[in-house]
Formats: C-alpha cells, sequence, structure tokens
C-alpha cells in the first residue's frame, strides 16, 4: 500500500473542499451574517492539513485498484468531518454526531436531515448545506481528476472507485479529459436550473440552493415544507429537471458529439423512462380523489416519483399520507434508483436489468440445460465478471440493510419507519415513511443508529466495496 | 558397488556423476540412442539402450550381480514396476523416483508393498530444502546432520558484521559464541580454512554448530535471524504445492502467482488458504500491485530459469525479502554465484545428493560407515557424517595427536545427545557420530581421514 499518495490525495481533496468554502463566505458576506467565520475557520483548516499533505509530491506514484478505492472511501471520510465542521463551529447543530450526520447526508446526496426546522437558519449555512449534494453529486476526486494529472494509468482506479454504477465507460482516452466533460455537463445544466427558475419567478437564493440540491440529485430545501410553496410551474420544472440529472451522462454526452441514434437507444435509458412513465400513472390515478383535479394529482405523482426514484428527495406534499398503493410503489421506486454514471444513487436501473435479465437465462438453462447463452445490453454482451459483481454487490446490500435493521431496532421505533429509513439512507433518498417522512425527520434515531445510517448512506453512495475494504484487515497489512 | 540406473535425464546424469566419482560401477539404461550418446561421451558408465522395464534389458545390463537399481525415468509407474521386477528377479536394493502427489500419500504404502528400498519425491524435497531456508531466512544454504542436533549453515559475510580482516581463530571471540568455519568460498576457490585464515567482507562463509549456537552467532552478529512470515511464490508447479503447505504450515502467508487460469483452480482447491493469483510473474506491476516491496521472501519456481534468474534480481532491486531461486539446467554455477540471487535450489542436485545418501548408507553395511552426505562449497567439498561403530586407529586419542589429511576439518562430535565443537584435546569414542568437511572426495570410513 502505497501511503503517501494516498495522504497525497487526500491532502487535494482537502484543499479543494477549502476553495469550495469560499462560496458560503461570500453568501455570508453579501447578507452580512457572522456565521461566515465558521467557513473562514474551517477553510484554514482544511487548507493547514491540506496544505502540509500536499507540500511534496511523493516520489513513488504508482497506484494500483487496492490504493484506488481505499482513497476514494478515505477522501469521503476526511471531506465529511471537515464539512461538519462549519455546522458545530457556527453552533446551528450542536452535536457532532448530528452535524456529521447532515455532512454525510449532503456530500452523499442523500438529503436526510436531523434538523426539525430550517427556515431560521443563515443563509450561509443553508447555502452549504445546498453545496454539499453538489460537491457530493458528480464526486470530489472527479473533480480533482479533471484538475491534478498523476501518473500513468492510476486515474482509472479513482474514477471507477467513485462512479456509480456497474461498470465505467470513458468518454475521451484520457480520464483527465472525461472528468472534464462530465464537470462541463454538471455545470450547465445546472446554471440552465438556475437560469429557468429564476425566469419563473423563483428569488435568487431559492433558485440556486434548489439548482444545486437537484443537480446532486440531494435533497436538502431551504423550506420545511421543501418545495410544496412553490407556485405548481417551478413544480413541474423541478420535477423535469429531477429526472434529467437521473440519466446516465454518456447519453448527454453522445448528444453533444451529435450521435442522437446512440444516444436514445441506450437500455439504461429507455428503461428509465419507461419505470418513471409508468409509476406515474400508477400513483397519479391511485391518488385522484386527494387533490381535487387530475392534473394537481399528476403533478404531484410525477413530482414525487421523480423525487424518489432520481433520489433526490424533495417533496410537494406529503406522501406518507397517501394511500397504501402508491406508498408501495414510492418504496419500490427507492430500490430501483436513478441511471448509472448519473448523479442518483439507489440499486441503479442498470443493475436490475442485468439481473432480470440473468433471471431470465437462469429459466431457459433449465429448459435447455445445455445451452449457452450471453446476456446482452446496448447490442453487446456482458462479461461474466460484471454479472458475478452485480450478483454479490445485491447480496451484500441486503446483508447490510438486514443488519442495519437490527440496530434500528433497538430504538424501539416501528418497522416501517426504520426500514423506510435505512432504504431513504442506504438509496441516498432522504425521506422516508411515517415518522421520517417528508414532514418529518432523522432527529428521533439514537446515536448508534445515527452512526449506521451516516454508514449506510456513505456505503450507498460509494456503492459498498470501496467502503468495506476500510474494514478488511488485509487492506491495512503490510503484506 | 554394482549400480543399475534407469533413465538418464536430467537426474540421472547428476546421479551417475557422482556415483562414478565414488568409484561405482555405473550401468545406464534409456530408451533415446540420443541421449545415451552424450553418455557415452562424457560419462565413464557403461550405455545400455532399451526399455528399463524389460526383463532382457535388465539383464543385459547385469541385473543379476547389480547392488542397487535406482529409476528416475519420467514416469513413475515405470520407475515402480522396474523397481518391482529388480526386487522380485534379482533381490536387488531399489530406490524409486515418485513425484505423482497422488502416490505420495500413501507412499509408505507402496514402498513396503513392493518391497522398494527407497522412494524419492524430487520436489518434496526441493519444497523441504526451500522451507528450511525460510524458517531461517539469513543462511542460503542449511544441511543438517545427526537428526537435526547439527547444522551446516552457509551465509555471506557483510560488512555490517563488522567480522572482515579477523582470523577464523579470533571469530568466537568476537561473535562470543562457540561455532567452527567449516568452509570459505572467495570468487570461484573455496577453502577449508586453519585458525590462521583472514575472513574478508563478501566470502560466503559455512558454519558448523547446533541450532540454538548458530541462531545465538547470527544474532551477537547482528544478523536477522526470524522465520519470514510471508512470501510470494512465482510458478505454481509441483514444488509450489509443497512448499505452499509447509510454509501455511508454519503460519507464514503465502501469495502464489500462476500464469494458467487452469491451474490456477487447482491450486486453489488444494491450497484454500492461500491467496491464488492468476497472472504473469514476469508482469512488473502485477508484482507491485502484490505488495513485492513488503514481502519477506519471495521464491520463483518457474520453469524458465531464464524467467527465475531476472525475477529474482528484480527483486533484490526493490525489496529487502528474502530470494530463493530454483534453476534446473544453467550449467554456469560460477555465474549464478557473482548475481547475488540469494539461496539457488537445484532440483536435480537436490535429488541426486538424497540417493547418493542412501548409496553410502548401503555401502555402510558393506563396510564404509558414512551417515549423511552433503556436497558443500559449490560442490567443491564434502561434508560427511560417520558413525563411530567399533574401535579403529582414530578413537580416543587427542585430536591434535591424529596425522589428518590435508584440506579435511573435523566439524564436530556428536555424543549421546550433546554436540561438541572440537578443539585440539577432544578425542573421537566409540558411540560418537563425526562430521567431517573435506575436498578429498570418496571418503568411506572414519580412518580413511587420517594420512596413509
Amino acid at each position: 500500500m502505497n501511503y503517501r499518495i494516498i495522504l497525497y490525495i487526500v491532502g487535494w481533496v482537502l484543499n479543494i473542499e477549502a476553495a469550495f468554502m469560499l462560496l458560503p463566505i461570500l453568501t455570508g458576506a453579501l447578507y452580512g451574517e457572522p456565521d461566515l467565520w465558521a467557513f473562514v475557520v474551517t477553510g484554514a483548516l482544511c487548507l493547514a492539513i491540506g496544505g502540509a499533505l500536499t507540500f511534496r509530491k511523493p516520489k513513488r506514484q504508482y497506484f494500483y485498484v487496492k490504493e484506488g478505492y481505499v482513497t476514494v472511501s478515505l477522501c469521503w471520510v476526511a471531506l465529511s468531518v471537515m464539512g461538519a465542521l462549519p455546522f458545530l463551529i457556527s453552533g446551528s447543530i450542536p452535536h457532532p454526531i448530528d452535524a456529521l450526520f447532515e455532512t454525510v447526508s449532503g456530500f452523499t446526496t442523500t438529503g436526510a436531515s436531523i434538523l426539525p426546522a430550517v427556515e431560521g437558519l443563515p443563509k450561509c449555512i443553508l447555502f452549504w448545506r445546498s453545496f454539499t449534494h453538489w460537491i457530493g453529486g458528480m464526486g470530489v476526486l472527479v473533480f480533482l481528476l479533471s484538475l491534478l494529472k498523476l501518473a500513468g494509468g492510476s486515474h482509472m482506479n479513482l474514477m471507477k472507485a467513485e462512479s456509480p454504477g456497474p461498470s465505467v465507460t470513458k468518454l475521451l482516452p484520457k480520464v483527465h479529459s472525461t472528468a472534464k466533460i462530465l464537470y462541463g455537463i454538471y455545470i450547465a445544466i445546472t446554471l440552465l436550473q438556475i437560469v429557468v427558475l429564476l425566469v419563473s419567478g423563483m428569488p435568487l437564493f431559492d433558485a440556486v440552493t434548489t439548482s444545486l440540491g437537484t443537480a446532486g440529485t440531494g435533497g436538502f430545501g431551504i423550506k420545511n415544507d421543501s418545495i410544496a410553496s412553490y407556485s405548481p410551474l417551478i413544480q413541474v420544472e423541478v420535477t423535469i429537471f429531477m429526472i434529467l440529472f437521473g440519466v446516465n451522462f454518456n447519453a448527454y454526452f453522445l448528444l453533444l458529439l451529435r450521435k442522437w441514434k446512440q444516444a436514445f437507444s441506450n437500455e439504461e435509458v429507455r428503461w428509465y423512462f419507461i419505470i418513471i412513465f409508468a409509476a406515474i400513472l400508477l400513483i397519479g390515478w391511485d391518488i385522484r380523489g386527494l387533490y381535487g383535479n387530475l392534473g394537481a394529482a399528476f403533478r404531484h405523482s410525477a413530482f414525487q416519483v421523480g423525487s424518489i426514484i432520481t433520489t433526490t428527495g424533495f417533496a410537494t406534499t406529503d406522501f406518507n399520507l397517501w394511500p397504501q398503493l402508491s406508498r408501495t410503489v414510492l418504496v419500490l421506486l427507492m430500490f430501483i434508483g436513478a441511471c448509472a454514471g448519473s448523479t442518483g444513487g439507489g440499486i441503479k436501473v442498470s443493475r436490475f436489468i442485468i439481473l432480470l435479465k440473468s433471471s431470465r437465462k437462469e429459466l431457459s438453462q433449465y429448459l435447455h440445460p445445455r445451452q449457452v447463452k450471453k446476456i446482452h445490453m446496448d447490442g453487446k454482451s456482458i462479461d461474466r465478471e460484471i454479472i458475478r459483481n452485480v450478483n454479490v454487490f445485491l447480496v451484500v446490500y441486503v446483508l447490510i440493510f438486514a443488519f442495519s435493521m437490527l440496530v434500528l431496532a433497538c430504538d424501539g421505533t416501528d418497522l416501517v419507519t426504520n426500514f423506510t429509513a435505512i432504504a431513504a439512507t442506504i438509496n441516498n433518498i432522504g425521506p422516508g415513511l411515517e415518522l421520517v417522512g417528508p414532514s418529518a425527520n432523522f432527529g428521533l434515531f439514537s446515536c448508534p443508529a445515527k452512526l449506521v445510517l451516516i454508514f449506510d448512506m456513505l456505503a450507498g453512495r460509494l456503492e459498498i466495496f470501496p467502503l468495506l475494504l476500510l474494514f478488511v484487515r488485509d487492506t491495512w497489512r503490510k503484506f | 558397488m554394482k549400480i543399475i540406473i534407469i533413465g538418464c535425464g536430467k537426474v540421472g546424469f547428476a546421479l551417475a556423476e557422482g556415483l562414478i566419482q565414488e568409484n561405482h560401477d555405473v550401468t545406464i539404461i534409456d530408451s533415446s540412442a540420443e541421449r545415451m550418446q552424450g553418455v557415452t561421451e562424457e560419462l565413464d558408465a557403461m550405455p545400455v539402450i532399451g526399455n528399463g522395464s524389460s526383463i532382457s534389458t535388465l539383464l543385459e545390463a547385469g541385473a543379476t550381480d547389480a547392488d542397487l537399481v535406482i529409476a528416475v525415468t519420467g514416469s513413475d509407474e515405470l520407475n515402480l514396476l522396474c523397481c518391482l521386477i529388480a526386487k522380485k528377479q534379482w533381490n536387488c536394493h531399489t530406490v524409486a523416483r515418485v513425484r505423482n502427489p497422488v502416490y505420495n500419500q500413501e507412499i509408505e504404502l507402496i514402498k513396503q508393498s513392493l518391497g522398494i528400498s527407497m522412494i524419492i519425491n524430487p520436489e518434496l524435497a526441493a519444497s523441504a530444502e526451500i522451507a528450511r531456508l525460510l524458517r531461517f531466512p539469513s543462511a542460503i544454504k542449511i544441511d543438517t546432520f545427526a537428526k537435526g542436533r547439527v547444522e551446516l549453515l552457509k551465509f555471506r559475510l557483510l560488512p555490517e558484521f563488522k567480522l572482515n580482516q579477523i582470523t577464523i581463530a579470533d571469530l568466537p571471540r568476537h561473535a562470543k559464541c562457540d561455532v567452527l568455519v567449516a568452509g570459505v568460498e572467495r570468487g570461484e576457490n573455496a577453502h577449508i580454512p586453519n585458525g590462521n585464515f583472514v575472513l574478508q567482507d563478501g566470502d560466503l562463509i559455512t558454519i558448523i554448530a547446533s541450532p540454538k549456537n548458530a541462531a545465538a552467532f547470527f544474532r551477537n552478529i547482528g544478523l536477522k535471524t526470524n522465520q519470514v512470515k510471508n512470501c510470494i511464490i512465482v510458478g505454481g508447479g509441483t514444488i509450489a504445492v509443497y512448499l505452499a503447505r509447509q510454509l501455511l504450515e508454519m503460519k507464514i502467508r503465502v501469495v502464489i502467482i500462476e500464469r494458467n487460469e487452469h491451474r490456477c483452480q487447482e491450486l486453489n482447491e488444494y491450497l484454500p488458504e492461500a491467496t491464488i493469483i492468476h497472472g504473469d510473474g514476469t508482469n512488473k506491476k502485477l508484482l507491485m500491485e502484490e505488495n513485492l516491496e513488503g514481502a519477506e521472501a519471495f521464491v520463483t519456481l518457474t520453469n524458465m530459469d531464464e524467467e527465475n534468474i531476472m525475477l529474482s534480481l528484480f527483486a533484490r532491486k526493490i525489496s529487502k525479502a528474502k530470494l530463493i531461486t530454483k534453476v534446473n539446467r544453467m550449467s554456469f554455477d560460477n555465474i549464478l554465484d557473482q548475481l547475488d540471487l540469494g539461496s539457488i535450489i537445484y532440483p536435480k542436485y537436490i535429488t541426486a545428493d538424497y540417493i547418493l545418501q542412501y548409496g553410502r548408507a548401503m555401502q555402510n553395511s558393506i563396510g564404509s560407515n558414512v551417515e549423511t552426505l552433503y556436497h558443500i562449497l559449490d560442490n567443491k567439498a564434502e561434508a560427511l557424517e560417520f558413525c563411530i561403530l567399533k574401535n579403529s586407529p582414530v578413537v580416543d586419542i587427542p585430536l591434535k595427536d591424529l596425522r589428518l589429511k590435508r584440506n579435511l576439518l573435523l566439524g564436530c562430535i556428536h555424543r549421546k545427545g550433546k554436540v561438541i565443537i572440537p578443539r585440539g584435546n577432544d578425542s573421537i569414542q566409540v558411540g560418537d557420530t563425526v562430521v567431517v568437511v573435506t575436498t578429498q572426495k570418496g571418503l568411506d570410513d572414519i580412518q580413511d581421514i587420517l594420512e596413509k
């Protein structure tokens, strides 16, 4: 294990975090809030640690798969711990574990909050909450890769570890330029959303924070009732942008290259839209009586479906009060999640496609035991390794889920609350049902339960294995 | 003795060489006329072309009055069959080479029911030797006498031991410990030193001591003596399997790198606890990824000698690992020694040594009484263990009064479980076992150590 290079990269991530702190400082200065000092102090601390770690470039720059995964996990832990400091220093969240929960929830684009009311908080703190979504959405290491040049093919090991989905495709020959393009698309769509929301009459601060939350598929709102108090037009616009951020970014790149056919023939994206469409119809029909007219019912249905499947977690209404069928559909959508290569979480549509196809293959294997058959996606056959990885991913996912259930059950909360709380955190969504529904928060859990949920959020965002690697003894052994 | 060797491969050839040097009458049987051509040119032995399991061929080779039949062809079954025929037909002593691990598990049964005197498994023997080296990584080569109570250890004198320009006589004072220097290799020369011999940095030194004393000696001069904790093995052949099994038993973590994917699956079945890596051992990135830099031992066991040597040189450059290099057929020993490849293992010599030992022991019943024999100092000298069974001209006389041959050294006396490093006033008693180091080959009896 090359510890020097790992610390070097962690150092750079802290440097970048320090740079990101400038934006909340600016916000604080604009609104004349004294809380901006919390960010100045944290930023200085990040810079001091980061500067010390990056002072000298390590001589040995080799970097293998193992180092890649460990680096990514450690970076996320470091990022979260430092990111929690402004909440603590400013006194907005007095308890350290609560502050960590809120920050991890931000960076992992979960959007589960422990705060009962957010409207009274300083603007710079609110901005930082939403901004963590934006940073975590595309990944801070991908950002780092677009700036920093390391030796050899080591970039791909970092990218592989941080990007969601069963496999990573490079858009361009160089990882460096791939990362730049991804962030370019990301920034462009975010700016587009800010402009659209401004034009529709949203105040500037609201438009910026909402867009940052949507882009990262996060879900921290700046209002106690999330998006409910904005006009229907704004709600529809947010719905559309949420769904757009859940699409595989490769598709946007193909659109940029004017390869229309390739962009639209992506099997995962097609199924993503089919699922969304079906869910909207089903729920819209189910709740038609609740909102007076069909239009409003479908608007709410579309918003909630988009919010849940992209794992954003905004809400325009308290869907905890919906009929059982609609609630069940939403819970199922939580697990499906967005497309691979998007900013969303969950198990990912592509994994489900692979799982379903391999189940079908298994069935046909019963009919023709000696049949040779490969699983295809987008016209290409899928490597056995990827199928195996997906299967194991699902098993470990279920195991972690079960373990978390056990820990949460010690608190004595009811089964639906616990189940949806874990589903909402491990899939990086935010609100669950019952006691953790859209109108409630996660403050009710005890410290051990919160720690488990923090673990779940990180595991969900990093797709489990990189994080688990930190707990394997062999990782840390010298040999 | 009259000895028949069946099969003239690498081992057969080395074996014949050794036996001829000891003045035995050797007949070699092999089916390949081409190979036998080389035998007639290089060895003073009788060549017979034919199938060693056929009675007529054996008769042609003189099996009727042979003392020992050694079967070392490539096929286990053929070797066993040859031995069986020789045993049942002419009641010869027989030695068979059997390397299949499947037979290895029931080897004692096979030995008994077929009446074979000795079965040798070259891979197992080689792996045992490697495991011994890994248990005691400071030594380049370790041989044992008196059932492990006496060890012969070879190591390189490094500047940090501060033993440069010290005479052998002063060594015990400097090392604060009783050991005897049995041999010194400097450049291409091998010496059996006397007390006035001056040591130099870079010498390869062979010492005789009990394991406890050896450990104390190495500790005092500042050489690390801890057993290694982990080991990378390149090449997943039979030796690797035997070796990994022994290492895992010693709680050493094992990583095996093997090129053939199917073989990897097999290895994983044989050795569930070892980490099996499918990949090319000569891939630098793969080695770095498996943390060669942090490895404490690196054993190259591929079938390509050149590859083994390259890998060891690379490992020497980037890591501090104990290196063990397997060399099958290269005969450039003097060049290999200069390359600093750590311990070099020659499976063919190990097998030949084992069988030669048996030959000596057999002769013991006829006249000689050599218990064990090792080739040391790069094959330029031998270390022999004698049993003193009866009275002889060497018994009960202080060593300083014995007229020993030149280039001959009494290494140690083992008496009733006690190891004595002999000084001038000690004497040999009946019942002792004595280790003798000499460049004069072909010693048969303890009397032979005296100048005639």
